[in-house]
């Protein structure tokens, strides 16, 4: 008689060889039925039309760095255009020998957001550490103490104006969404009015419109001789565009609460400030990561757009350098480099947010 | 009869800590509590039950204000609830409750479960709070998860933790919504017997339960609710023994 816990004993049998390994995973994924075999075969055909032809145009019969002559009677890809417009391509206008500023700027950025990424560092040392660094970017870009020549905020381009306008952007908007969303969700009238006026025109408009009304429009509400900086204007209609979205993502999130946690909540006695920032936030913000995540990469993306401003940021001084005569035939190589370097930024982040998510999977 | 009044006459036995006169309560237009009277002494336990819809939980909500009622008056503990904020919160810290479906913070663990209502409402220092969470951890026998979060228990387990992160609170009343209505049968009994202790340690409680073997052994009075009105009210031997109405009969002959 078996012990009184355990299921009777029986035999243990290996599966049939046509379901496991890799011949299993071909036969149930690819041929598992005759649609799916003659698409597989549609398919093995047409990557064999386009993936050895790429391959030899892009790495085979490439030039990967040299003068623009040498590229003119080669097959493959012209990559010199890279090496040769860096300087250009990530700095833009930045006066020439400073770009050890902007450099040593983009550098201390994202040593602060490797080190603020561990949750081992998530103390009050951090906003300290992030204030002094913020204190030393704002110098080094724009200079005028230590021997370092002024350089105007409309000279700021190319890589640090994106990085600069997507960071700022995404810090400042997220806490104003998140208390755009509360405000929708408020009982008291005026209040959710504005909130919903505000989040509806918002988005009601492209981002270009907004750039294009905070640069060509407000300055003429502005008296005589006032004038606001290009850059900042271009933050604040990022902040202000990307904001009204991450409000609906949060709403989203603060629905899918249940009531009984509002309800234990109330009944401990904890008042509204101490259940939205103890128990509903945490939970809400948790849930919503993934949209969340998807609105600050297109946040990044969209900081492109400020080229209807006339600010240089990473795409416009690659068109720029297209422009050169010399490197004119060249644009598909700018671009897949620059694709390149936008998947490399949206990746890292993307895949933060996927490590994130597990570390705050706490017990569900 | 001012408020400081009131709460040293709640303070004496004699009067009742939770009174409930003429209370009416509507969900829009429908009437769901009609001409609801209650009072509660110290140290009284009573049971509340009757078919689903009765009104039952919604009278217990009412005490602690999670849902509000419109007309009649309800005072717990000397303070009346009406839309003053202070006056609920006041009366929320001398009430704790347990859910039907635990509402433990999932995000937390038990210990944080159990120190975030003294830390932030009472202002206790957190060692003091984690000191009496580990206490009335081991009161309901689940000191050892103190460090695992509610999805890693059981619902019983959970339903235990539910019961301590009120009795932190330190409150005078314990309102039970339905307290072993979602749990198994196996897991039932370790609730009603924590729920046993804190009677017998003179605990004021109001439970809404289906268990009639815990209205037996431990209330006071036993009160039969249908359709938003107090059917029947008695002492547990005469109500199960010789029950009045005709629905409460009905009822009973359902349930035993």
């Amino acid at each position: 008689m078996s012990a009184p816990n355990t299921a009777p004993t029986r035999e243990y049998l290996k599966p049939p060889v046509t379901e496991v390994g890799v011949i299993g995973w071909l036969h149930g994924n690819l041929f598992n039925t005759w649609y799916n075999s003659l698409l597989t075969i549609v398919f093995a055909v047409i990557l064999w039309q386009v993936v050895p032809p790429f391959f030899s145009w892009a790495f085979v019969d490439s030039v990967w760095n040299g003068p623009s002559e040498a590229c003119r009677d080669i097959d493959g890809a012209c990559w010199s255009i890279i090496p040769q417009n860096i300087s250009f391509i990530i700095f833009g206008f930045f006066p020439e020998g400073e770009h050890w500023r902007p450099g040593s700027a983009m550098l201390i950025l994202l040593g602060l957001v490797f080190f603020s990424k561990s949750s081992k560092h998530w103390k009050k040392s951090l906003g300290f550490y992030w204030l002094i660094g913020l204190i030393v970017m704002g110098t080094l870009m724009y200079g005028g103490v230590f021997g370092m020549p002024v350089v105007e905020t409309a000279q700021w381009s190319g890589l640090p104006l994106t990085f600069m306008l997507s960071f700022f952007g995404m810090v400042a908007a997220y806490p104003l969404g998140v208390m755009l969303a509360l405000g929708r969700q408020s009982k008291m009238p005026a209040i959710k009015t504005l909130c919903v006026v505000y989040i509806e025109m918002i988005r009601g408009v492209p981002l270009i419109s907004l750039l294009f009304m905070s640069s060509i429009l407000f300055p003429l509400f502005l008296p005589e001789g006032v004038t606001f900086d290009k850059v900042l204007r271009a933050q604040v209609a990022i902040i202000l565009f990307t904001a009204a979205y991450i409000a609906e993502v949060v709403r989203g999130g603060l629905q899918a609460m249940s009531r009984g946690q509002f309800e234990a909540a109330d009944s401990l006695g904890l008042n509204y400030n101490q259940t939205m920032r103890l128990i509903i936030l945490p939970q809400a913000l948790k849930i919503v990561i993934p949209p969340t995540v998807g609105i600050l990469l297109s946040a990044f993306k969209d900081t492109s757009l400020v080229v209807i401003i006339a600010l240089y940021d990473v795409l416009k001084t690659t068109k720029v350098t297209l422009s050169n005569p010399k490197w004119t035939g060249y644009s598909t190589e700018a671009y897949i480099f620059l694709a390149v370097l936008y998947f490399i930024c949206c990746y890292a982040m993307s895949s933060y947010s996927r490590k994130l998510e597990k570390t705050l999977h706490t017990g569900r | 009869m001012n408020e400081n009044n009131a709460q040293a006459a709640a303070e004496t036995t004699d009067t009742p800590i939770i009174e409930v006169n003429s209370m009416h309560k509507w969900y829009g237009d429908f009437h769901v509590l009609s001409d609801i009277n209650l009072q509660v002494k110290e140290k009284e336990r009573i049971v509340i039950c009757g078919p689903s819809g009765s009104g039952k939980s919604t009278l217990i909500r009412c005490i602690n204000r999670l849902e509000e009622h419109q007309r009649g008056q309800i005072i717990v503990n000397g303070t009346e609830l009406t839309n003053d904020i202070k006056n609920i919160e006041k009366v929320r810290a001398e009430v704790g409750m347990v859910f039907q479906h635990f509402n433990l913070f999932p995000h937390l663990t038990i210990v944080e479960n159990l120190t975030l209502g003294p830390i932030w409402v009472r202002k206790t220092p957190k060692k003091e709070a984690e000191e009496m969470a580990m206490a009335y951890l081991e009161k309901v026998h689940i000191a050892e998860q103190a460090e695992k979060f509610p999805g890693q228990l059981s619902g019983g387990q959970q339903q235990r933790v539910a019961i301590a992160r009120s009795l932190c609170m330190k409150p005078k009343v314990m309102l039970f919504d339905e307290p072993t209505s979602a749990l198994d049968p196996e897991m039932i009994k370790e609730v009603l017997d924590v729920m046993i202790d804190l009677a017998e340690e003179g605990m004021t409680m109001l439970v809404v339960t289906h268990e009639m073997g815990f209205a037996k052994s431990v209330a006071d009075r036993v009160m039969f609710m249908d359709e938003g009105q107090v059917v029947e009210e008695n002492n547990p031997n005469d109500f199960f023994d010789n029950p009045q109405h005709e629905r409460t009969k009905l009822f009973l002959s359902q349930i035993l």
